[in-house]
């Protein structure tokens, strides 16, 4: 029996599975950001890049959402008995600025694309309206937010990885199998 | 009523005096100027665009044009052409460079009028840090009272500028080496 929600001791399918799929698509956002701004005129990828990125975004932001709501009414499991108070408090931190910056990063990029009151749109299925616009170099303030919140989250991130290696390799404790399903 | 007759025959008189030399504000606070312009876009359209925010001012003489001056100042970042993405672009160094080059200007330096309302503007530009002598083709559209107490005239102005020229050198392709600058000014006579 596969274990969809989330005991004291374990986190289920739905967890687990956001999780993984949300960090794959970060890191290539990342990434996929990084190379698309240095597009020209003249490469192919020039109008797809952008667009793909901006569907995504839009996508991992509804997800995100459901992910928050779905942690928010879920039992999470317990600290482990090894976690020590210091580790517990700065778990805690990281995991909250991470949303944080999750949130504040996909927010400032909408505010680039809506900014002179179009539209953005998603796989040619559905268009997120313009709200707030019009206010001078909107795209090139929320731009510079958008790119420094990225690499913070970028920094963050391997933080938040190399402390669940930390657990595993030197702890040896159950902290990265339970983020596996185990 | 005989006290107020001197008084009012010379208030009637100054008013009717011919103008000389006038100063006027361009109306950019009620928007009844437009500085706006036209590139290539691969050779298939155009694009437009428009600087949102400018301030100039212009003076001119009736009984001696070849006098006259023009001055305005471009918020090069106020550049819109209806579409976030590519102002952002335009905004940044590939373009404009607008953090280094935030002001735009032209000061006139002849005005030559060549008769049926047509006009030769010519003076330095700077653009993108670089300084250049252009040329405008002017028109003169009118000029006169308007209902709430001024005095107004109004321009419109043509030029094309080469983009490598001002040190802009972003392949676009070559249909856009050069923009099309089309201005129409309305000044209020000072």
């Amino acid at each position: 029996m596969i274990q969809l929600t989330n005991t004291a001791q374990r986190w289920g399918l739905v967890s687990v599975m956001i999780h993984w799929l949300s960090a794959i698509t970060v890191v290539s956002m990342f990434v996929l950001g990084l190379w698309m701004v240095d597009l020209t005129l003249y490469d192919r990828w020039y109008n797809a890049a952008p667009d793909i990125h901006k569907s995504i975004g839009i996508t991992l932001l509804i997800v995100t959402l459901a992910r928050l709501t779905w942690r928010l009414s879920s039992v999470t499991p317990e600290p482990l008995e090894n976690h020590t108070a210091i580790e517990k408090k700065a778990a805690r931190l990281v995991h909250v600025l991470i949303y944080v910056l999750l949130f504040s990063i996909m927010l400032s990029g909408y505010l680039i694309s809506t900014a002179d009151g179009h539209p953005i749109d998603v796989f040619g299925l559905f268009e997120v309206p313009a709200t707030l616009h019009g206010i001078d170099n909107q795209e090139d303030i929320a731009g510079d937010v958008h790119l420094v919140l990225a690499i913070m989250l970028m920094s963050l991130a391997a933080v938040h990885a190399l402390a669940a290696v930390k657990h595993h390799v030197i702890d040896r404790d159950r902290t990265m199998l339970r983020m596996l399903g185990k | 009523m005989k006290k107020m007759l001197y008084p009012a025959l010379i208030i009637l008189a100054l008013i009717g005096l011919p103008v000389h030399a006038a100063n006027y504000v361009i109306d950019t606070e009620k928007a009844h100027a437009f500085i706006e312009f036209k590139i290539s876009h691969l050779g298939f359209s155009f694009v437009k665009g428009r600087f949102n925010s400018f301030s100039g001012e212009f003076s001119y003489d009736e009984n001696d044009p070849s006098a006259s001056k023009v001055s305005v100042n471009i918020d090069t970042s106020s550049i819109d052409t209806n579409y976030a993405e590519r102002d952002k672009h335009l905004k940044s160094a590939d373009f404009l460079d607008v953090s280094k080059y935030p002001t735009a200007t032209f000061t006139s330096t002849s005005f030559k009028e060549l008769g049926n309302g047509k006009a030769r503007l010519s003076g330095n530009l700077t653009l993108h840090g670089v300084t250049k002598p252009i040329m405008i083709d002017v028109t003169e559209v009118g000029a006169g009272k308007d209902p709430w107490g001024g005095y107004r005239r109004g321009f419109t102005g043509v030029t094309t500028l080469k983009l490598k020229d001002f040190g802009i050198d972003y392949n676009l392709g070559p249909a856009s080496t050069e923009v099309e600058i089309q201005l129409s000014l309305e000044g209020i006579r000072k």
